[in-house]
């Protein structure tokens, strides 16, 4: 088993590699970090312009190689390089993971286990009204792209807290930073409320989750060993917790375990819309600024996040289905 | 006392589909009761009523008393205590009946606790015990493996295991052997014995197979079309039946001690729930149907001591004694030109000669790399004459369906020779092979599965008539649906039109379109009722003999290749163990393998199968990946038990080759002690185990 993993571990490193270093070339060749500097007034001559980008690695006048083969040497060191104005990469990531990392992971569970549950329960009551109005619900939920759902909730949240003349529910940025202690610990979990339920409910959550997991319970509750579990003497209810659902839950796992590896990148809109200043954010506003060195960290932090999430899923699959385990 | 009483149930189905309309039994303690019937005439349905396991929207009256308890309409908080305590059930297919995440021993030990009040320590040291009574070799490691990693023998084994964990009253058996070989069909009919004898169960035993009932049953109950037809004792019912359908069905049988020739088929088809016909469900297909049988259903009424007949000539059966054979008309089968022709003097359609077939064993999703090889077909040899039927028969994994998908494949095989209507397969071009398709046909296993359900039956006989460029399609195709039994108008409708033995018919024509010389016959009737299966035999018989075809028929039912087979071949991993004419192989089998087979096989004769004493086999089959030095067959081998040291050594070292028996001229079986021993009779000279 271990001996397997390692191996999946090895290619998928192969395939990292060459993820990141194509998100570069494309970077590189087609962003122009030159113009930040070109259009300045008073205009800075030529050769300081040179040598800062010398500096930060983002001269175009070198040959795109030779600047991949500095990137390359940094990464493999740990450094990521300079962004467009010098600032350190490697810090910039540093925090931005963690913002992204605290917006998404409760969304993220939550959707997986609300999306389960009301899967399970649909095909429990099949054709019944709780199954119409999950089915009905769920198609609705998908059917509105992200950016509409989160700003609708926004806009929902800003007239609730006019109506009743204080904020209530907060719907933008992270924290209040002027309070300290657990006070703001209770502001950064009322600022997550809003990000949360849009992205536990919509169609990367619940809403798809429940699909799926209906389905695989459906396979599941026609199987004869649900019907011999009651065979046995178990109650309907526990035979269908205890065998049908955790027998269904193995395909739900492979998607939970991939969604998980995109919780660092995976929201942009949600970051953008609720202003938190987080990975997804992060990929969009260096692309705006030309930024190659910070565009290439989040490529390959992505590559990182999807080589992780399929070891996970391997893992995930292996522990819930003994029939996959490799002796 | 009886332990339980069903009274008049009816189980009736979403959009008002009555699929049992009254049934009525009673089973005693340590009786068996032995429920009989073809698919869909509600067998199943009536123990899943009892347990009250049926989908929640189908609904159940009547009356279902355990030990006087009354069991329909009790709330499931009742009915749990009941459930696994006092009735346990086995189901049909112990594959799917397992939960795949959970290991076996975990699920003995869940029965047992719920109904028991014992820590779990207690419960997993019972699993062990309760798998060790049932015969599963090493029970206290093989309690911790999970389904899959069990045979489909010891998954029976195990679901017995787990039905008398809480020592219950009744056990209801679904279909219990259904999807096991035939020798591994002995081994857990044993058990189920045992497993009676530990608990003092009554059981009912829902089958089809009129073999198992007869060895098991106590009293028999025969339903047709959701209504119990006919009950008494095992004894009454199948050699005084008093019902045609109980008649035609017994007579439909194909017997392994049977005569060859003609079967009896029940013509038409079972109605279906939704759709019944008026006054006897039967009397559309009975022979002795008269006007008053279509007024009214006859109910099931007391006729002589301890049994019940639905039919309304039921005294006068009784009173001329009538059988099936007096009943039904048995059809008469032209003779063949050909075999009027020595077999040596006719050409030879098949050959083999040492045929091998081997897979690669693969590891790792990755990077994939070889750990072994499947010794598929190690290497086998027989030849068809023109006329003639070779049956190849074993049980699964023996290797007969990669022999037929090499020889369908006409590619030249990893080794050995095979040999098509003249041509070696291995020196073939390209259009030569498209020219022999046309000689060589296949009808498949699965109907259903073999006919494109969106294409009409006319296209599907069509197809090989088109691909090969023949002109008079239509023509032919109403030829060919007339040829099989149909009516050329079926050409315009969709096989899901069709009931299965229709479409097994509609396969056959399509196989014929192309006027073959050799018919690859794979497993053609298993998927279908007795009654059906009868009536497809007889065509293929009929096909043979009047269109002067050959057959490779391949089977695991040893009854209908009595019927169909003129010789026949038995594999055991990868090798012939056996072969022969079936009169020298079925009357004195020399190999210990074909000895253990056919007395495995139980006979539709509760009084011969009373005295029978079966060559019961020990385990599995070995791997086909690693198949047992020497002879294959000695581990299991109940012959190779009883040699002495010097004489295993043989058997272990030196791999025996066919060799030719010396009393008949057709008959040659790969054993180094081969000796010949009648097994099917119920004569005294029986091999003593």
């Amino acid at each position: 088993m271990g001996k397997y993993l390692l191996r999946r571990l090895a290619i998928n490193v192969i395939l990292v590699v060459i993820a990141s270093s194509l998100a570069y070339m494309l970077a590189a060749t087609t962003m122009n970090p030159r113009a930040a500097y070109q259009g300045r007034q008073p205009p800075v001559p030529e050769a300081v312009i040179d040598k800062t980008l010398d500096a930060y690695n983002l001269n175009d006048k070198t040959p795109v190689l030779q600047r991949y083969a500095t990137w390359a040497t940094g990464v493999v060191t740990g450094d990521f390089g300079k962004t467009w104005n010098g600032a350190s990469v490697n810090d910039e990531l540093g925090r931005r993971m963690f913002v992204s990392l605290r917006l998404l992971i409760l969304g993220t569970l939550l959707g997986f286990a609300i999306g389960v549950a009301l899967g399970a329960y649909s095909a429990v009551k099949q054709y019944k009204f709780g199954d119409r109005l999950i089915g009905v619900g769920s198609f609705v939920l998908m059917a509105i792209p992200v950016f509409v759902l989160a700003t609708l909730l926004a806009i929902a949240t800003y007239n609730l807290n006019r109506g009743l003349g204080f904020t209530l529910i907060e719907y933008t940025g992270e924290y209040n930073p002027k309070l300290s202690g657990f006070d703001q610990f209770l502001n950064r979990l009322n600022h997550l409320i809003l990000p949360t339920i849009s992205l536990s409910i919509g169609g990367s959550g619940a809403a798809f989750y429940s699909r799926i997991q209906r389905n695989m319970m459906l396979d599941v509750l026609g199987q004869d060993f649900v019907r011999t579990a009651m065979a046995k003497g178990l109650r309907r209810r526990t035979a269908l917790m205890k065998h049908a659902l955790r027998t269904a839950l193995i395909p739900s796992a492979t998607y939970f375990a991939f969604s998980v590896g995109t919780v660092f990148t995976g929201a942009i809109f949600t970051e953008k819309i609720y202003n938190w200043h987080g990975m997804g954010a992060w990929l969009v506003d260096s692309i705006n600024a030309n930024d190659v060195n910070s565009v290439a960290a989040v490529t390959a932090f992505t590559a990182v996040c999807i080589l992780f999430a399929s070891l996970l899923s391997d893992l995930l699959v292996a522990a819930l289905d003994p029939r996959v385990r490799v002796s | 006392m009886s332990i339980l009483e069903v009274k008049d149930l009816t189980v009736t189905f979403p959009g008002g589909v009555q699929a049992v309309r009254g049934v009525s039994y009673e089973v005693e303690r340590g009786e068996v009761l032995g429920i009989v019937g073809e698919s869909g005439s509600g067998k199943s349905v009536t123990s899943l009523a009892i347990m009250g396991l049926l989908q929640q929207n189908s609904v159940v009256s009547g009356s279902v008393k355990l030990h006087g308890q009354e069991l329909i309409g009790m709330k499931e908080d009742e009915l749990v205590k009941v459930r696994g305590k006092s009735i346990s059930m086995i189901f049909q297919d112990p594959l799917s009946a397992f939960t795949p995440v959970y290991t076996i021993g975990d699920q003995i030990a869940e029965a047992v606790r719920i109904h028991q009040k014992v820590n779990k320590d207690k419960a997993a040291k019972r699993a062990v015990e309760l798998l060790d009574l049932v015969g599963i070799p090493h029970p206290d490691v093989r309690a911790k493996a999970f389904p899959h990693e069990f045979s489909g023998g010891m998954r029976q084994r195990a679901m017995i295991a787990m039905a008398i964990a809480n020592d219950p009253d009744l056990l209801i058996c679904d279909e219990p052997t259904t999807a096991l070989d035939v020798t591994i069909q002995a081994q857990v009919l044993e058990v189920l014995k045992t497993a009676q004898q530990e608990t003092g169960a009554g059981i009912v035993m829902i089958t089809h197979d009129l073999g198992v009932i007869a060895g098991m049953a106590d009293r028999v109950l025969v339903m047709y079309a959701g209504k119990p037809v006919e009950q008494g004792s095992v004894d009454d019912i199948y050699y005084r039946p008093r019902m045609p359908y109980t008649m035609g069905l017994l007579a439909s049988i194909p017997r392994i001690d049977g005569e060859e020739g003609a079967l009896v088929p029940i013509e038409g088809n079972p109605p279906s729930p939704a759709s019944l016909p008026p006054g006897c469900p039967f009397a559309p297909r009975c022979p002795m149907k008269v006007d008053m049988c279509d007024e009214q259903e006859p109910p099931l009424v007391p006729s002589g001591a301890g049994r019940h007949v639905a039919c309304i000539r039921a005294q006068e059966i009784e009173h001329k004694g009538l059988t099936g054979a007096d009943v039904f008309p048995v059809p008469v089968i032209p003779p063949s030109d050909v075999v009027r022709v020595p077999r040596a003097e006719r050409p030879t359609v098949l050959e083999l000669d040492s045929m091998i077939r081997h897979y690669p064993l693969m590891k790792g999703a990755v990077f994939k790399r070889r750990v072994g090889t499947v010794h598929a077909v190690d290497g086998i040899s027989f030849d068809i004459a023109e006329g003639e039927t070779l049956a190849l028969v074993g049980e699964s994994g023996c290797g007969k369906t990669t022999t037929l998908q090499q020889i369908m494949q006409l590619a030249p095989p990893q080794g050995g020779r095979v040999v098509v209507l003249g041509k070696d397969s291995s020196t073939m071009d390209a259009a030569t092979r498209k020219a022999l398709r046309k000689d060589l046909q296949i009808v498949f296993q699965d109907p259903m599965a073999a006919l494109d359900p969106r294409m009409p039956v006319g296209d599907i006989i069509a197809e090989p008539l088109r691909a090969h460029g023949r002109k008079d399609v239509e023509a032919r195709v109403a030829e060919l649906l007339e040829l099989v039994g149909l009516a050329p108008e079926y050409a315009e409708r969709y096989p899901q039109q069709f009931s299965g033995g229709q479409r097994q018919r509609i396969g056959i024509a399509r196989a014929l379109a192309l006027e073959p010389k050799l018919i690859v016959l794979d497993e053609p009737v298993s998927a279908l009722d007795v009654s059906i299966q009868a009536g497809v035999i007889n065509l293929l018989e009929e096909l043979k003999n009047t269109l002067g075809l050959s057959y490779l028929f391949v089977a695991h039912d040893l009854a209908v290749v009595r019927h169909l087979a003129d010789r026949v071949a038995v594999m055991y991993l990868g090798k012939i163990a056996e072969i022969g004419t079936v009169q020298s192989v079925y009357d004195h089998p020399a190999h210990p393998y074909t000895q253990a087979l056919l007395s495995a096989i139980p006979l539709p004769d509760p009084e011969l199968e009373r005295n029978r004493k079966r060559i019961l086999l020990e385990g599995d089959l070995p791997s086909p990946a690693d198949p047992p030095s020497g002879c294959r067959f000695r581990t299991r081998c109940p012959k190779f038990a009883r040699l002495s040291a010097d004489e295993q050594r043989r058997c272990v070292d030196e791999e025996p080759s066919i060799a030719r028996l010396a009393s008949a001229v057709d008959h040659g079986a790969a054993c180094h002690y081969a000796e010949e021993v009648e097994v099917i009779t119920a004569s005294d000279d029986q091999e003593e185990k």
